[in-house]
């Protein structure tokens, strides 16, 4: 994939984020350290919660999908962070054997007014599972440095 | 029923403090979010971020971890106290998170949440809806990240 400035994303445009294999270890690992609820640490725990198996912490799902946007758009970017989340929403538990698979859709784009040679592309992500399922939504802009901005870096 | 305090709309929780590690970000960031300011300190002096610092799903991560300590201390005072047991469940979502300055290596983050509402949830009977404004603070009191928080919460459960 060709290295991309802010220039080089169009609104409306749509990306591939490819793949993502969940596995129990990872879900155990991630909430071992972050989010040690019940429901996230064995499968006992989720069997008896609401979510009925153990399931991903939803900032664990979010971790995944910004391994996904590194792997197939971001590293070869110019991106430069983004201020934040607008909103998240998860829709679905994610289960250890979840294939994940997701999409970005660029929504809109603008020069920033306070950083010269730096834009901000506002994107839609959305996660699904193996059989389609909505498990994830997450808004929110990112910057990604112009051209120019690239070229005087 | 009475509302335990921190079911209280207005209540704030001190989470406690993190210190973010150079050796912690960067296996973060290996893992989740390996983008070059959050793997290598001179590269990131490139950066608009200015130095090697935390991905922001850390920083919110480690919020998460720091509530789920305290709130374990919690429901054992609740207990104590004599309220009814509590059960958390899972999230919705959130809003509004924004990461307001970067968090560099060294930083001492201080989180706290902050009770927004609690409400019977209109879905599920028995359960509740507990919004919450949460932030993180850096060494030098300044912001580093806030967020809108959501989760069900079966009280009593």
């Amino acid at each position: 994939m060709a290295f991309r400035n802010f220039e080089d994303f169009a609104e409306g445009e749509e990306i591939d984020l490819g793949r993502y294999a969940v596995s129990a270890q990872e879900i155990i690992d991630y909430a071992s350290q972050f989010d040690p609820a019940p429901f996230h640490l064995s499968e006992e725990g989720g069997k008896a919660s609401m979510l009925g198996a153990l399931s991903a912490s939803g900032w664990h799902t979010c971790g995944m999908l910004m391994r996904m946007m590194c792997d197939t758009f971001l590293l070869e970017s110019s991106g430069q962070g983004s201020p934040g989340i607008d909103e998240c929403k998860w829709l679905a538990p994610v289960f250890a054997g979840d294939h994940l698979t997701g999409r970005a859709t660029v929504t809109g784009k603008r020069l920033s007014t306070s950083r010269p040679g730096v834009g901000i592309i506002h994107f839609r992500f959305e996660l699904f599972k193996q059989d389609g399922t909505p498990v994830m939504t997450v808004v929110n802009p990112i910057m990604f440095r112009t051209r120019a901005g690239s070229a005087a870096a | 029923m009475t509302l335990p305090p921190m079911f209280t709309p207005g209540h704030v929780e001190q989470l406690g403090t993190h210190v973010f590690t150079a050796e912690e970000i960067i296996a973060f960031a290996r893992r989740y979010d390996p983008q070059i300011f959050h793997l290598d300190a001179e590269a990131a002096k490139q950066s608009v971020l200015g130095g090697l610092c935390a991905s922001g799903w850390h920083t919110v991560a480690m919020w998460m971890r720091k509530q789920r300590d305290r709130t374990a201390e919690l429901l054992v005072e609740l207990e104590r106290g004599g309220y009814s047991k509590v059960e958390y469940g899972p999230s919705p979502g959130f809003r509004n998170l924004r990461w307001i300055r970067p968090v560099y290596a060294g930083d001492a983050i201080s989180y706290t949440s902050e009770t927004a509402q609690f409400r019977p949830s209109a879905s599920r009977p028995g359960w509740h809806v507990m919004t919450g404004r949460n932030a993180g603070t850096n060494q030098n009191g300044q912001p580093v990240m806030t967020f809108e928080s959501s989760v069900l919460l079966k009280y009593p459960a």
